[in-house]
């Protein structure tokens, strides 16, 4: 086999592979969405964050606006500190509402951003006042059975 | 009596000493491997030729096999899936699998019994009728002139079949789950790419690939210029070369894995 042949197929084999890289990259992984290329970061406490991750989306009416770059413990307040990387191109109103939400039944936890009707808007560096935190199952059932309880009239059970 | 049992220590002390000895001289011929790497990169040539004998020979079973792996994956995903009503994740737990364990690790296997065996057997061979000693003789270094880009060529190589191997995978897998079965072609692709990330999924595959390459092409290299210059040598340190290399991809993936994933 000569030399320009075998060069051709070389270059033929690495062209290829690089082009499974590049589909991998942008068709199987997240690299042309995730680049979000000009965020701001905002802040925002909660009583319990139950499952959330880092690098959870963050969504305002279901589309992804941003994503959960950390997470911390305020050991003051007792609190969790989620920090929210939010893309430049959306700003929310002040009184923006973030909940942690489920996305199906077992799915994924992210935050929820509820817009409120402040006329001024968020800016990098922000906490987000009002916050509402995971549900936590065993609360949940909790409560119910404490409910049930009280229903039933005491002594009465059938 | 006394005698024997000295006898079997005595055998037992050979058999570990070689083993470590043997690992010593693999260590030491990898440096000297890396010290006449500037060769296999100033005669670039040299390496492409070995590029096409490792990389382009490989490519037809890689991309068959991969095809065959991602669709497998795909019927058997589903089945299990269906079972809780989310169907739809069969996306990312093809590409999932394929991206950090099976593209490098199922390639790195068929690499290395493929191409790995036989660099140990081409290099067993010029050992046992002596090339290797001519070229001494002429003044040209052996682990320059064949070694070095035999290893090399490994090491560019691997990363690409991986890659391609998985690519073929998430192909294959798209072929059955969405084509055959009918799985939402929309929510296969969007769940996919919500949870494959660039950098601890992807990146960290072709890592492992590399290092899985360089960990072939070394001991293909090695059992080659360390075999005996017989036929009896050289078929031995073929088998040798897969055994090993086998065993030592497994090894080093659950390695890397608990490094690269512990996190996550």
């Amino acid at each position: 086999m000569n030399r320009t042949t075998l060069d051709l197929w070389v270059g033929f084999f690495v062209a290829i592979g690089l082009l499974a890289l590049v589909f991998l990259a942008l068709k199987v992984g997240n690299l042309a969405s995730a680049s979000m290329a000009d965020t701001y970061t905002l802040k925002a406490k909660f009583d319990n964050i139950g499952g959330l991750k880092v690098r959870a989306p963050v969504k305002s009416a279901g589309v992804v606006v941003g994503r959960v770059v950390s997470i911390g413990f305020d050991s003051g307040s007792y609190e969790a500190v989620v920090m929210l990387n939010v893309d430049k191109r959306f700003e929310f109103p002040r009184d923006t509402f973030a909940k942690i939400l489920t996305s199906g039944l077992l799915g994924e936890q992210y935050v929820g951003l509820a817009v409120g009707g402040d006329p001024a808007f968020l800016k990098a560096g922000d906490t987000i006042k009002k916050t509402q935190s995971a549900v936590v199952m065993e609360d949940l059932i909790g409560q119910f059975l404490f409910n049930k309880a009280q229903e039933t009239p005491a002594g009465g059970g059938k | 009596m006394f005698e024997r049992t000295l006898d079997s220590f005595r055998g037992l002390g050979r058999r570990v000493t070689d083993r470590v000895w043997r690992l010593g001289s693999a260590a030491r011929f990898f440096m000297l491997v890396l010290l006449a790497s500037a060769t296999s990169f100033r005669r670039f040539s040299l390496t492409i030729r070995e590029v096409y004998f490792t990389g382009v020979q490989s490519l037809i079973i890689i991309l068959v096999s991969g095809l065959f792996v991602g669709m497998v994956l795909g019927l058997q995903g589903y089945d299990t899936l269906q079972r809780y009503g989310s169907s739809e994740a069969l996306g990312i737990l093809v590409a999932l699998s394929l991206v950090r364990e099976l593209g490098p690790v199922v390639a790195g296997l068929l690499f290395a019994s493929r191409a790995g065996s036989a660099i140990t057997a081409e290099i067993g061979l010029m050992k046992a009728t002596e090339q290797l000693v001519a070229m001494e003789m002429m003044a040209v270094d052996p682990i320059a002139r064949v070694i070095g880009p035999r290893f090399w060529s490994g090491v560019i190589s691997m990363p690409l079949l991986a890659a391609l191997f998985s690519a073929m995978g998430i192909c294959g897998g798209y072929l059955v789950g969405v084509q055959l079965i009918g799985v939402d072609e929309g929510s296969f692709w969007s769940q996919m790419q919500a949870s494959v990330d660039f950098r601890d999924d992807i990146l960290n595959g072709v890592i492992k690939s590399a290092v899985f390459g360089a960990i072939v092409s070394l001991i293909a290299v090695f059992e080659g210029y360390d075999c005996n210059g017989t036929a009896e040598g050289v078929s031995a340190a073929t088998t040798r070369t897969v055994v090993t290399s086998s065993l030592a991809i497994l090894a080093a993936d659950f390695i890397l894995t608990a490094f690269m994933f512990r996190g996550a």
